[in-house]
């Protein structure tokens, strides 16, 4: 007794019924629905004749292709130039008012990007099973949630039952202790973490973030680890609830608020792993060993310190693994040995489900305070990820400093993480970028992307190459 | 969905490690809201040397002559041969829909992304793990001899080589039943109705906070 994992718990509380080979019908409180994987579920439903299984469970928004152009976006969605994007979020606007589904159109306050959104919400809540068509649902893990991406006809079998056929996964937990450096942040630690796993490290599992390093980190800061779990492999990624979670949660909007309170919290307290929960792996990394991380190469696991330098062919023991660099190295136009600092930079995208927060949002702002974009630099894109950041943001003056700064400060939406609207780089060019993958052609074709948190792409902004964030918090700009 | 039982045909390779899902169907094809039409731009940036966008006509553009799959000794192919972690990254079930309109019924790799293999069976394709061992073979053997073909037999969980030399395969049950006899899953889950609305009658009861709050 006494021996489950967050997981395990999580798993049990929401279990319908049980095949004997192990396949399991699981219970699903909250699904969050976007314009680009949705359209075909919803026609899905429309043919088979089903209707929604429960409505006050699903909420919508578009954020994958809409604009973040200020004008176009004020055009409303007959604005959107791209006829293609331009019915999509049509069709979930269709979609949504046909079927009664909550959303939060475009323009609405409460819009934003489905990650960014459900927990600022309060749509996301502790002990939650929440699912969406988008494989970074497991930043919802950050509140001690069981979240998962799902593909477009398990959209649809959620729409219709409110659950999915699931088998259960295995623990791991990725257990990270100590404190963290002046300039270290919680993008650092989770690269750092599929620098040390890889990109397959965690297929099978659900991951629990465990460790000092995670309590001591802000709910906003756990959602950055959580968002990039899928990058390590797994897809679910999780951190027990604490008093931090229920401070953050507290007061949102569909929180629940005056008797339901206190047992909601009793129960949430429940949600951590016990003291003899066994896991089938466990890593262990120390907050003392990571230093500000840098992508290099086309996978997230292809990950180092600012410091360091870009692997040598020659260092490299298998053929698939010279391979594998070569390719990386062709693609991204650099050499092996050459400093990771050397690395000139032509745009910078500061935004996505990682990290375009609040807190990543002043983290980039103190870096641009006072400082100017270097002009060898040809577009910085700073972009809010919902409309609620966007108002809190301008409310504490970050759009302006960011505008002195030569910076753009758009509307929010997924923007360059996948460029799947006008925001992409141009070929060949190198973007220091917040997103979450830095694959070949993800930030438009071409385009070499290097994932690094929010204070060290406005570095990257303002110097011209990526450089050591440590250096900037040294001096004070007055 | 389309059943899935034996499959016989000719092999066609994908030889990279992590293959993601942009690198399958990249994003500006996702604006389609239709689950047909992708086949001709699986792999579209390795496959052509230009740029593609939604709703061209492909048979006009510049193919790009180093990748495998362009050789003529591989059209027609019908069953991929991969590596390791084969769809990582996003979640779009646009993949397997793309792999299927280019005419894969099937994927072989010494293993697969989580979402991408899930999603793999609601579509009627049929992700094989096999051995890095047993792959890296099947690799030496395709590129040695025109014209490789394998049978796939779900039933037997077996792939077939010529010589009648054969490698099994592990797939979950209830899995493997839906493919064989191409199972409509939602069909299936809603004959639990009963079972959910109890399910939910306990949760309101435990946890009333769950429901109601999003109106």
């Amino acid at each position: 007794m006494n021996k489950n994992t967050l997981y395990d718990k999580l798993w049990d509380a929401h279990i319908v019924s049980e095949r004997d080979d192990g396949s399991t019908l699981i219970y699903i409180d909250r699904h969050i629905i976007h314009e680009v994987t949705s359209p075909q579920a919803f026609e899905g439903l429309r043919i088979a004749g089903r209707k929604p299984w429960r409505l006050d469970t699903n909420l919508a928004t578009p954020d994958h292709n809409i604009s973040t152009d200020r004008i176009e976006r004020d055009a409303g969605v007959a604005g959107i130039p791209d006829p293609t994007s331009r019915i999509q979020v049509q069709t979930l606007d269709d979609n949504c008012e046909h079927f009664g589904i909550k959303e939060f159109k475009m323009n609405e306050m409460g819009q934003g990007i489905v990650h960014v959104m459900g927990p600022e919400l309060g749509a996301t809540m502790p002990g939650m099973t929440v699912v969406c068509g988008d494989s970074h649902t497991a930043t919802h893990g950050a509140l001690g949630c069981l979240a998962h991406g799902i593909g477009t006809s398990e959209v649809e079998h959620v729409l219709a039952s409110q659950c999915l056929v699931a088998k259960k996964m295995k623990n791991m937990r990725v257990t990270v202790d100590g404190s963290l450096g002046t300039g270290v942040t919680p993008k650092d630690v989770v690269l750092a973490i599929i620098g040390k796993i890889g990109t397959a490290g965690g297929n099978g599992h659900a991951i629990e973030f465990s460790g000092e390093v995670f309590r001591e980190m802000t709910v906003e800061g756990r959602m950055t680890v959580c968002n990039m779990a899928i990058e390590a492999g797994a897809r679910v990624g999780m951190i027990a609830v604490d008093d931090t979670t229920i401070d953050y949660v507290k007061g949102r909007q569909f929180v629940p608020s005056g008797e339901l309170w206190a047992p909601a919290v009793a129960y949430w307290k429940t949600l951590v792993s016990d003291a003899d929960a066994v896991f089938d792996i466990e890593v262990v990394l120390h907050a003392d060993d990571i230093a500000p991380q840098v992508t290099w190469g086309t996978s997230p696991e292809m990950v180092a310190e600012v410091t360091a330098r870009v692997p040598e062919l020659s260092a490299q023991k298998t053929p698939e693994q010279r391979t594998g660099l070569e390719n990386a190295l062709a693609y991204m136009g650099l050499e092996g040995g050459q400093a990771i600092t050397s690395i000139a930079v032509d745009r910078v995208f500061i935004g996505s489900c990682t990290n375009s927060r609040i807190e990543d949002m002043r983290a980039a702002a103190a870096i641009a305070r006072g400082r100017r974009a270097a002009p060898s630099v040809k577009q910085v894109l700073v972009v809010p990820g919902s409309q609620m950041v966007k108002a809190q943001a301008e409310a504490e003056g970050l759009d302006k400093v960011f505008i002195d700064a030569g910076m753009e400060w758009r509307e929010p939406g997924c923007s360059m993480c996948l460029a799947m609207n006008a925001d992409k780089l141009g070929s060949g060019e190198h973007c220091a970028s917040t997103s979450n993958r830095n694959f070949e052609g993800r930030q438009g074709n071409g385009g070499r992307t290097h994932l690094m948190s929010p204070a060290m792409a406005a570095a990257a902004a303002v110097a011209g190459h990526i450089v050591d964030v440590r250096e900037f918090l040294s001096e004070v700009v007055e | 969905m389309r059943a899935f039982t034996t499959h016989h045909g000719l092999v066609g390779p994908m030889d990279r490690a992590n293959v993601d899902t942009d690198m399958i169907i990249p994003k500006q094809f996702l604006k389609s809201i239709k689950r047909s039409g992708f086949g001709p731009n699986l792999f579209d940036e390795l496959r052509y040397l230009d740029s593609g966008e939604p709703g061209q006509d492909c048979s006009g553009r510049p193919i790009n002559p180093n990748f495998a799959l362009n050789e003529k000794r591989y059209n027609g192919a019908s069953i991929l041969l991969a590596r390791s972690n084969f769809g990582c990254g996003s979640s779009r079930e646009h993949a397997p829909w793309a792999l299927d309109g280019y005419g894969f019924r099937v994927v072989i790799a010494p293993s697969f992304a989580d979402i991408f293999y899930n999603n793999c069976f609601k579509n009627g394709l049929l992700p094989v793990v096999l051995t890095e061992q047993q792959v890296s073979g099947l690799f030496d053997e395709l590129y040695r001899e025109q014209g490789y073909q394998l049978t796939v037999d779900l039933t037997e969980q077996t792939v077939l080589m010529a010589g009648g030399r054969s490698y099994g395969f592990e797939i979950d049950e209830f899995r493997k039943q839906c493919l064989l006899q191409g199972l409509d899953e939602i069909g299936l889950t809603l004959k639990q109705a009963p079972a959910i609305k109890r399910y939910e009658e306990q949760r309101a009861e435990r946890h009333p906070w769950v429901f109601g709050a999003i109106k």
